[in-house]
């Protein structure tokens, strides 16, 4: 058995699968240290399921602390950064175009030093290490527990980055350092940007995934732990404290891929419902389908894809006004139990439209008796019109497609949507984040430039598919179980001998 | 007239619509500009038509792979030893400096050296929009000499080029991008007020600013950018602007020879009917459905975003985008018979005749 956990801002949830499907599952609120909610959720899911601790075989969890953490500017630290290239790149230097209140949160200890690569391989100058040692160095005085490396073209070679490292560590032996080479991707700045916002979460990584360790202490669960991370593959916990960074995206991603699992579809439109919003994707071959560009995180642009997912303002706590015409945008959040009206509150919100048109059961009916019919049929036709017409927006083809719908407030619907084929709100609807954690699939990345002629084209790829495949099996899938889900060429307009971006995605099963 | 911070965004956006996919991404350059001038410099702008005849004018620009640039971002001080070299082999400083392409990167790079030096900027350039080789310019056409070329790196290095002939300009300092590690800084067209008054397109950094500013500001207005940008286009010296097709990528065939992007890309329709098929050499040539021409090089066709009207450059097209196709028609002086010697269809090897783009 596999168990899924999502922890959320408002809600931490677990699901309990095995190979026939979801065997149990509970929905309870984040608590301030993470772990003990955690706990709770676990605990319950797995009584619901009539389940022991020694029936599990590894514990997945897809987080959102660190991207709110970002968002918020809360409890990150500051972070030393290195650039290694001059004398090419001083025209913008690091943490150019950040919002001022993130740059007050890392600190501006900025550093610009000889090193980098030529897109050939070629040095662009010989690694300057004494400019390094003197900045890690002034790290240490003043105090500083991370470090940010970046160098040009490092995700080709990664050589200069690991041995500013070295000298770093050797100055400064308790500094936590982000090499930006690992986290992938050509993009100097979107680049250096992951990586600073890496470095300045590394003290909430720790703490985090020493709240998730001792989670499952508690629980007297000795198993694996994996973390959801923004492609909806996994990575293990040990590369979570390293790299959080690469969780960001895994909120949208585990509720699609949750989603098609629940529904057993893997090409349809998606629709997760929350209290505020309403995030609406697509999903081919149950992925989900990747925006086209670099995604913005707290005000900055990161060097990460995420799905392409549209937030429409409908949620359950979403406030209803002018008779039921009109829908939010704002919403009483997670007040909902408090403030809405079938709780006992004095907020008409559209929760209670669902209550009252009798296709949801929460809270109590009573107190809604003064809604009238035409205020629920002119909510109805809104709710019905907001979700068909972004539906239609995202949808990539001409024809109909399923929309399943999913999160907590999938209640909500009950009606068709005329942009559909059909609407399916499979059962577990309400925890299909924490599904899409306990399903993924481990993979392994290779990216590269190289030269590609007619002659050598077939060697080149099968070298770096072999390449993608030993790094899947590494990061712990099955080996008959890995397959090869991209390879992406594209070529570098302008220079001779044909040199290419050669990108390579593998992905394979945990031994459960 | 000052640029403003504000008007950077617009500019690179308009530029990105001018590049025709090809030109590189503005967003470096525009970063570049915008510290120059949060930094206090000023990048002033000077009307063509108003300037003095015997001004001495040396464009600056960049050249080589766009994807390289995104890794190896110059140290900002390549393009001014560039204007420097020609400086130098003239023996005279210059007054301002201009693009030689308004399309893509190479709309900003002028700015950022005006910022620097305290060079006035003219509001012209050379190509109207993007095109891959240095002898593609209205310059080259109207007889202005392209040497001396000053051409530099980010690690000191410089070299002055003088050719007798605006195609060996091009091959010689193509060879010298590639040992400077795939992107170099340049000036090159010296001349003279006058000149710039008879062999620029005018007018085209105002008119990437607005261009931008249309695809910024319609969807808050909740007018369609689409129809904005062919009412406005209109009304340039461009003439003509519109749709011609739309639809979804349901294929991407790219591959470089002779270091160029060449390819294709096929775009479906929503409905029934035939595909539109964009042939591309970095910028994009043609634009075909059913085999018959939709619009054609020189005049410009450009990829938007069906939702956001965003220009797409052919970096970034990715299979099952919606995109809308835009063609605009290029200022008289790009469609004499020389300028299309120089970059009509036969230069870029097409067997099609040009049809200028009309309005229906």
């Amino acid at each position: 058995m596999k168990i899924g956990v999502d922890v959320g801002g408002t809600n931490t949830d677990a699901v309990i699968l095995d190979g026939h499907g979801v065997r149990g599952w509970r929905k309870t609120p984040t608590t301030a240290d993470v772990q003990s909610g955690i706990v709770a959720a676990i605990s319950a899911a797995l009584a619901d399921a009539g389940a022991q601790a020694e029936d599990v075989d590894c514990v997945m969890i897809g987080t959102t602390q660190f991207t709110n953490a970002v968002i918020e500017r809360r409890a990150l630290q500051q972070v030393g950064v290195i650039r290694l290239a001059l004398p090419a790149t001083s025209a913008i230097p690091p943490l150019t175009d950040w919002p001022d209140d993130l740059v007050q949160a890392v600190g501006r200890h900025v550093t610009l030093v000889a090193g980098g690569y030529e897109f050939d391989g070629r040095e662009i100058a010989p690694l300057d290490e004494r400019a390094i040692s003197k900045a890690a160095r002034e790290w240490k005085a003043q105090g500083l527990k991370a470090a940010a490396v970046t160098s040009v073209f490092s995700p080709m070679n990664g050589t200069m980055e690991r041995r500013a490292a070295e000298i770093i560590l050797n100055e400064a032996p308790d500094l936590a350092v982000s090499l930006s080479g690992e986290l992938g991707q050509f993009g100097l700045l979107p680049r250096e940007n992951s990586t600073i916002i890496n470095a300045a979460l590394a003290g909430l990584a720790t703490r985090v995934v020493g709240a998730f360790r001792a989670a499952l202490k508690d629980l007297g669960l000795t198993v694996p732990l994996f973390i959801s991370q923004n492609d909806g593959t996994l990575m293990r916990v040990e590369d979570v404290e390293r790299y959080p960074v690469l969780t960001f995206a895994s909120g949208p991603t585990n509720s699609m891929r949750g989603a098609a699992h629940l529904a057993g579809m893997g090409d349809a439109m998606v629709v997760d419902i929350g209290g505020t919003t309403s995030d609406i994707g697509m999903l081919r071959n149950g992925f989900p389908r990747q925006s086209t560009h670099f995604v913005d995180v707290g005000g900055v642009k990161t060097n990460f894809r995420m799905p392409d997912v549209l937030a429409v303002g409908l949620g359950g706590g979403s406030i209803i006004r002018d008779g039921g015409r009109r829908i939010g945008p704002d919403s009483v959040g997670y007040e909902l139990t408090r403030r809405a009206l079938c709780f006992g509150g004095d907020t008409l919100t559209a929760t209670d439209i669902a209550v009252a048109g009798g296709w949801a059961d929460v809270g109590d009916a009573v107190h809604l008796q003064g809604i009238g019919r035409d205020t629920i049929a002119a909510a109805r036709t809104e709710m019905q019109r907001l979700i068909a017409a972004n539906v239609e927006k995202m949808k990539t083809e001409a024809r109909d497609l399923p929309l399943l719908v999913v999160g907590g407030g999938a209640i909500l619907v009950d009606w068709d949507v005329p942009t559909a084929s059909e609407v399916v709100r499979p059962a577990y609807a309400s925890v299909a984040n924490a599904v899409g954690a306990a399903i993924a699939q481990v993979s392994g990345e290779v990216e590269t430039v190289v030269s590609i002629t007619e002659a050598n084209r077939a060697q080149v790829l099968d070298d770096a598919r072999a390449e993608a495949r030993r790094n899947a099996v590494s990061a712990g899938a099955i080996e008959a179980s890995v397959e090869i889900i991209e390879v992406e060429q594209v070529p570098i307009s302008y220079l001779p001998g044909n040199p290419s971006r050669l990108r390579v995605k593998a992905v394979g099963d945990l031994p459960v | 007239m000052d640029l403003k911070i504000e008007d950077v965004d617009d500019l690179c956006t308009g530029a990105a619509f001018l590049g025709a996919g090809g030109g590189g991404d503005p967003y470096i350059g525009g970063l570049m500009v915008k510290e120059e001038l949060r930094a206090g410099r000023r990048i002033r702008i000077l009307d063509p038509d108003e300037i003095d005849d015997d001004l001495l004018v040396i464009p600056t620009a960049m050249m080589g792979a766009p994807t390289v640039l995104l890794e190896k971002i110059p140290s900002g001080d390549e393009p001014l030893r560039a204007l420097q070299a020609v400086e130098t082999a003239l023996g005279r400083r210059a007054d301002a400096t201009m693009p030689t392409e308004v399309g893509g990167i190479n709309s900003t790079i002028p700015l950022f050296v005006g910022a620097r030096l305290g060079l006035p900027v003219i509001d012209a350039d050379g190509q109207g929009r993007a095109f891959p080789e240095l002898q593609m310019e209205t310059f080259a056409i109207e007889g202005i000499a392209g040497t001396p070329m000053g051409i530099a790196d980010e690690k000191g290095d410089f070299a002055t080029i003088r050719t007798e002939d605006h195609h060996r300009m091009e091959w010689i300092a193509r060879g010298i991008t590639i040992r400077m590690g795939g992107t170099a800084y340049f000036a090159n067209y010296p001349m003279r007020g006058a000149e710039v008054k008879r062999a620029s397109v005018k007018h085209t950094l105002t008119l990437a600013r607005r261009i931008g500013a249309i695809i910024r500001t319609a969807r808050a207005r909740r007018i369609d950018p689409f129809e904005e940008l062919e009412t406005f286009l209109a009304t340039t010296s461009y003439g003509v602007a519109r749709r011609i097709f739309s639809g979804k990528i349901t294929d991407l065939d790219r591959q470089t020879d002779r270091g160029f992007t060449l390819g294709q890309v096929t775009i479906s329709p929503d409905g029934p009917g035939a595909d539109c098929v964009i042939a591309f050499q970095n910028e994009n040539l043609s634009a075909k459905a059913d085999g018959a021409l939709l619009a054609i090089v020189p005049d410009i066709i450009t990829v938007l975003d069906s939702e956001t009207a965003a220009p797409i450059t052919n970096e970034t097209l990715r299979y099952g985008q919606r995109v809308t196709v835009m063609a605009v028609g290029v200022p008289p002086i790009m469609r004499s018979e020389r300028a299309l010697r120089q970059f009509g269809p036969a230069a870029f090897g097409l067997a099609d005749t040009y049809v200028p783009l009309g309005p229906f």
